[in-house]
């Protein structure tokens, strides 16, 4: 075997070691990394009362009221197997609305509503021309949140 | 490929190929930022914030495909020790820092007015900031130390530097899928695009545009270097004539 050739063999055993190592790394980030909890992980016991925590998930149609205060408004959020009501006193983003993604910081109340201190919203992958009512035939789908 | 490896035949092809990559990706560019502005409509919900795309992707696309190609340089450099590939590195390592910045900059530029925020800890931005840091580190390890005086090559650290880091490409591509984020998912996949004909056309112009643009700062780079090596050969020389 010639010297390159060890060497060659040699990165590339280092490379693949370093590699294992670091998607055994993103794996076990799996859930840490995450950036927000879902309705469904929420519901499943994953929040304490109190505890700061950020919630993501669609904003189900028909569910934003405004209060009568004129600032606090209540939505329900879903992932589609599960549903958290929010309230949330302030102003939000020019792209909130109902079914469409956002994730909100804050923390359940006693009573199983999430109160947000902020709200973000999430944009999907999806970019069309405004005259489209329809999603074009050929497009996939873009998942759920 | 052990052909190429050798400073002259480089330069015989870079020295011609360079003025076309400059021009050529200048009107591409050039082209699909005009069409991107004026030809095609905003998005149906974003409106006209979703036109930075087609300068977001692009600088997103060569952060990382420069790392790929610079951990690529340094793997031949580890077992072939061609001269050409810690070159390459080196120049590969400031225009690949530079679009990463630009992906990150034009990210949070478009964050404010969509999500409602300009910086998010999420997965896709935190390993977007790691590899403009990786670069960061790289220029600084690589930068006047023993290889740049002697013609170029990498020193061993610095390879397995690049390979190492190279581990942080494929988090950036998957991080949107393992882990929920705030960044969308991916629009263009093999699978295809969830981005309308009407609004990508312009995105494969400056997909190109800048990728051609990459590659000419990439040999300039190279040939400077080079150049400067010449140069140094040439006066210690005349100093050895002196004596």
């Amino acid at each position: 075997m010639k010297a390159k050739h060890q060497r060659l063999v040699l990165a590339l055993v280092a490379l693949v070691g370093v590699a294992g190592a670091g998607v055994l790394a993103a794996s076990a980030l799996r859930d840490e990394a995450a950036y927000f909890r879902t309705p469904v992980e929420v519901q499943g016991g994953k929040a304490a009362v109190g505890e700061a925590m950020r919630l993501g998930g669609m904003v189900a149609k028909g569910s934003i009221k405004r209060q009568s205060d004129g600032l606090t408004i209540r939505f329900v959020a879903t992932d589609g197997k599960a549903s958290v009501p929010v309230e949330y006193t302030g102003i939000v983003p020019d792209l909130f609305g109902e079914e469409s993604g956002m994730v909100a910081d804050g923390r359940m109340r006693a009573d199983g509503t999430f109160v947000a201190d902020r709200i973000l919203a999430k944009h999907d992958e999806r970019y069309m021309p405004p005259q489209m009512g329809e999603m074009p035939k050929n497009m996939k789908a873009a998942p759920k949140v | 490929m052990h052909a190429y490896a050798n400073p002259t035949r480089f330069l015989a092809i870079a020295r011609p190929l360079t003025p076309w990559l400059l021009g050529v990706g200048l009107l591409l560019v050039l082209a699909g930022a005009w069409a991107g502005l004026t030809q095609v409509p905003g998005d149906y919900k974003q409106g006209e914030t979703a036109r930075i795309l087609y300068v977001h992707v692009p600088a997103a696309w060569l952060g990382m495909g420069g790392w790929t190609s610079l951990a690529l340089a340094g793997l031949i450099q580890l077992v072939w020790r061609h001269p050409l590939s810690g070159i390459a590195a080196r120049a590969i390592a400031v225009p690949g820092m530079l679009f990463t910045a630009l992906c990150l900059a034009t990210g949070s530029i478009w964050g404010k007015p969509t999500w409602g925020t300009w910086w998010e800890w999420d997965g896709r931005m935190t390993s977007m900031l790691v590899l403009l840091f990786l670069y960061a580190g790289f220029i600084a390890l690589t930068n006047g130390d023993e290889g740049q005086r002697q013609g170029g090559s990498l020193s061993r650290g610095a390879a397995i530097y690049a390979l190492v880091g190279a581990i942080n490409i494929p988090i950036i591509n998957r991080s949107v899928v393992w882990w929920n984020s705030l960044h969308q998912g991916p629009s263009i996949t093999l699978r295809g695009s969830s981005i309308d004909n009407a609004l990508l056309w312009p995105l494969g112009l400056t997909l190109l545009g800048f990728s051609l643009l990459f590659g000419a700062i990439v040999l300039m780079r190279m040939r400077r270097i080079i150049a400067d090596n010449r140069v140094a050969a040439r006066l210690r020389r005349l100093a050895d004539e002196e004596d």
